[in-house]
């Protein structure tokens, strides 16, 4: 029997969803907008545009890091609790044991550094949502967007681990002083905030890492996207969640 | 997702039933995790009432009850209950199991994090329970382990290792509910079918939205009351610890630190708890009332507002658990005040559960006796919370039983009531069976007798002046000498609700296997949970992988959650997601 170009019937087999929306994972909408039908998020899920689960990551992260927040601010608040919490003695004196403490001037530098790694994170991001990049990964010419985010994945990575190392040398520095977790409250808080922090950098130097390995393995354009994207989102708070925590252990003691 | 028949059975039965990302065979082993823990902790309160009033009896297996062991039963019975019961149940457990389906999504936005979540709450429980075994016992804090005793080893026998366990079991269920709460509120945000809008959902959804959103805002700082906590029994800090603590005979005067402080991290935490543990319930009646007595829910708008604004005041009330504890009297007034405005809204919804009640064609099946149960629990432990919240009252009532009766009725009582509601309601998408009518109403009697014959009699007691967390009360003062009989009484009623939940677990096993086989939607409901065909429980992974496949795609929201009783012709409710039938 000769080839055929059609077949009697055809049917479209049911696609097993993907949540991507099987379009170009770009930020162009296919009309200027306005028509019938164009409404993305009016559609089924599965079939909501191509950002669909990466919005959907997005929202998680978004909650994910609001929940974070309140995990920093409870630690403040009980910062500023305990620096007020002396009590008067018998002589009718206010008492307290809060002493001030020196904050090592490394801390500033770790600032800028952060800053700079947040920076060198949002230009790998951005590669990633290049047009014309995107599109080339999409029909599988070339993966351009892996080679030119990878050099910025890396540089955030190695500038986040100089800032972890930063921090290191400022609690050395401390030690050097005497001034040890248990000294006072005081330095209850500074370490423990720092430490805190500290944790969610090497979480998120975690992340970078295993972006990077995304980047490699992960087949489809869509999925480097989010993993590259959740991973900046999650490196800008943890920054400027340290910009606030800095603020107050600089200039709140 | 799919099942391959040629793998081996047992690695199947793994993969399909243990460690699935399926949200609803997750939602089955939230509510089998609750049962376990309702049933230990059961245990543990009847142990706590067999004491009470026969204090030298010896149980088999344990001997005597001391005091220390006493408080570790009033630990350990709270911690249960309160995390693996009245969050995991109706929140987790609920939620997977009909929240998608409610919302027109085929799956949870975060299936593996979904996972994580309840192998961590499965954790976290094992954890728990070890308190029990270790040197030493579990700790004698209380669930709300107000430090200076949380804080120092030598406190009592279960404070060193018992109170480190109970200390990293709560630590894991914070991560584990945070990692649940992310998944929900992405899932209710993201993942809603064309034309469910939010003024569509059920309020259900809504109710486990807020409550997702409490999570999310007081997990996380009872995480950062847990680490410090932790620094100071074992790191030298005094974050908690004042100024010359006397503990055992042992100064410890480390610094200037504050116990009130862990009180306000902690009850930040503990009263969104409250609600986290009530609202779903309170979505559950709503959606329960109005299908049973086929009417919609009166002023559906409202009580969206209201199960927000709940939400949002629950996160300004806290102070009134501190009256008593020297708190500044100016901020007293200030909680006292948020306090009652909280009646507000409530009062609110107990008006719409009645109004939606008034008029209507009952039908008294045996989800509705429970929901009708929820409502009368919630009335009579409402009404003595604008009471409580009189820093004047609260001060000669704190510490006394009437704050048991109080909260157990609220809590608990209200918090199970809508569980069994429920688990009743739902069974047949769990087994594709409806439970024994006959049996449920049986249970609900004997637990609603039960319910009231053990807490409200604790009202007279608290008023009476009788203390809570004492583990011995006969022989102190002639006082409470006298209310010996009513405590017996209690006891009694205590050990005759317990019995009565044998009537439940015999109904579920029975049902699994033998209960009559459900139709399609046997409640006549409107919400979409109920729109796909019945499987029986050994189909549900399968059925949910060809739902997600195919059938997901085509929901859509057309109308409305409770059209009910809208037309007498053909049938008095519309299907959320029947797009051919006109509205009126």
């Amino acid at each position: 029997m000769p080839a055929t170009f059609t077949r009697a019937t055809q049917v479209e087999p049911e696609r097993r969803d993907t949540g991507i929306g099987g379009k170009p994972p770009v930020d162009r909408r296919p009309t200027g907008g306005g028509g019938e039908g164009d409404n993305w998020d009016n559609r089924p899920p599965g079939r909501r545009g191509p950002r669909e689960m990466l919005t959907r990551y997005r929202l998680a992260m978004t909650f994910a890091l609001a929940g974070d927040m309140m995990f920093f601010v409870a630690l403040v608040s009980a910062f500023f609790v305990r620096q007020a919490s002396g009590h008067i003695d018998a002589s009718n004196n206010y008492v307290s044991d809060w002493r001030p403490l020196s904050i090592p001037p490394i801390l500033w530098l770790n600032t800028a550094v952060l800053v700079l790694s947040s920076v060198a994170i949002e230009m790998a991001r951005r590669q990633l949502f290049r047009e014309i990049d995107v599109m080339e990964e999409w029909f599988g010419l070339g993966k351009p967007t892996v080679r030119r985010a990878t050099p910025w994945l890396i540089a955030s990575g190695l500038l986040g681990l100089v800032f972890v190392a930063g921090q290191w040398i400022a609690w050395q520095q401390l030690y050097a002083q005497g001034v040890f977790y248990s000294t006072d409250p005081n330095s209850n808080f500074f370490y423990l905030i720092t430490g805190a922090h500290a944790v969610h950098l090497i979480l998120g130097l975690m992340a970078i890492a295993f972006a990077l390995v995304a980047l490699r393995t992960l087949k489809r354009i869509e999925y480097r996207q989010i993993a590259v994207d959740c991973t900046a989102w999650y490196w800008h708070a943890m920054g400027i969640f340290w910009v606030f925590l800095f603020g107050l252990l600089a200039f709140f003691q | 997702m799919n099942p391959d028949p040629s793998a081996p059975a047992t690695a199947r039965i793994a993969r399909t039933r243990l460690f699935t990302t399926d949200h609803r065979v997750i939602g089955i082993q939230y509510l089998l995790l609750s049962l376990a823990a309702v049933a230990i902790g059961t245990v543990l309160s009847l142990l706590m009432r067999i004491h009470l009033v026969w204090p030298n009896l010896a149980i088999p297996f344990l001997g005597q009850i001391k005091p220390e062991d006493y408080l570790a039963l009033v630990t350990m019975h709270g911690t249960l209950m309160v995390f693996f019961v009245l969050t995991t149940a109706p929140l987790s457990g609920f939620a997977n199991l009909v929240l998608p389906a409610q919302i027109g999504s085929p799956r949870m936005a975060l299936p593996t994090a979904n996972a994580l979540s309840f192998w961590l709450t499965a954790f976290a429980l094992l954890v728990l329970l070890a308190a029990l075994i270790v040197p030493g016992g579990a700790p004698i804090s209380g669930w709300t382990a107000y430090p200076p005793l949380s804080a120092i080893a030598a406190a009592g026998p279960g404070q060193a290792l018992g109170m480190d366990l109970w200390l990293a079991s709560l630590a894991i269920f914070c991560v584990a509910s945070w990692l649940g709460a992310v998944n929900i509120l992405a899932t209710v945000l993201g993942e809603r079918c064309q034309g469910m809008t939010l003024t569509r959902m059920p309020l259900t959804v809504w109710s486990w939205l807020v409550s997702s959103l409490l999570v999310l805002i007081c997990f996380s700082v009872l995480l950062a009351a847990a680490l410090l906590l932790f620094s100071d029994r074992h790191l030298g800090t005094s974050f908690f610890l004042p100024m010359g603590d006397l503990v055992a005979g042992h100064v410890y005067s480390r610094g200037d630190g504050s116990p009130l402080l862990w009180l306000h991290l902690f009850w930040f935490f503990g009263h969104p708890e409250v609600y986290i543990a009530i609202l779903p319930g309170m979505g559950i009646a709503s959606s329960i009332v109005a299908n049973f007595s086929r009417r919609p829910v009166l002023g559906y708008p409202m009580m969206i507002t209201t199960t927000v604004l709940i939400g949002l005041l629950g996160l300004v009330v806290w102070g009134h658990h501190m009256f008593v504890s020297g708190m500044n009297p100016y901020a007293g007034t200030a909680f006292a005040l948020t306090t009652m405005a909280i009646a507000v809204p409530s009062t609110i919804k107990v008006l719409s559960w009645l109004g939606t009640l008034c008029g209507g064609g009952l039908r008294l099946a045996t989800p509705m006796l429970f929901a009708m149960g929820f409502v009368s629990l919630f009335i009579a432990g409402g009404l003595t919370g604008p009471l409580l919240a009189q820093p004047a009252l609260d001060a000669y009532l704190h510490n006394t039983y009437f704050v048991v009766a109080h909260f157990h009725l609220i809590m608990a009582m209200a918090g199970v009531f809508s569980i069994f509601a429920g688990i009743y309601y739902w069974f047949p998408l769990m087994s594709g069976r409806l439970m024994s009518e006959p049996l449920g109403k049986l249970h609900f009697w004997c637990t609603l007798l039960g319910a009231y014959a053990t807490f409200f009699p604790m009202h007279f007691a608290g008023l009476a002046g009788e203390p809570r967390h004492y583990s011995q009360l006969a022989g102190t003062t002639a006082g409470l000498q006298q209310l010996l009989p009513l405590q017996r009484g209690i006891t009694h009623a205590a050990i005759f609700l317990a019995a009565a939940q044998f009537l439940f677990l015999a109904n579920i096993v029975w049902s699994v296997k033998h209960g009559k086989r459900s139709s399609c939607n046997p409640w006549q409901s409107t919400t979409m949970e109920w729109a796909r065909p019945i499987e029986p429980e050994s189909k549900l992974v399968q059925s949910s992988a060809v739902e997600a496949a195919s059938y997901g795609h085509r929901q859509k929201a057309c109308r409305g959650p409770y059209e009910y009783g809208i037309r007498s012709d053909r049938s008095d409710f519309i299907m959320q997601c029947d797009s051919g039938a006109k509205p009126e």
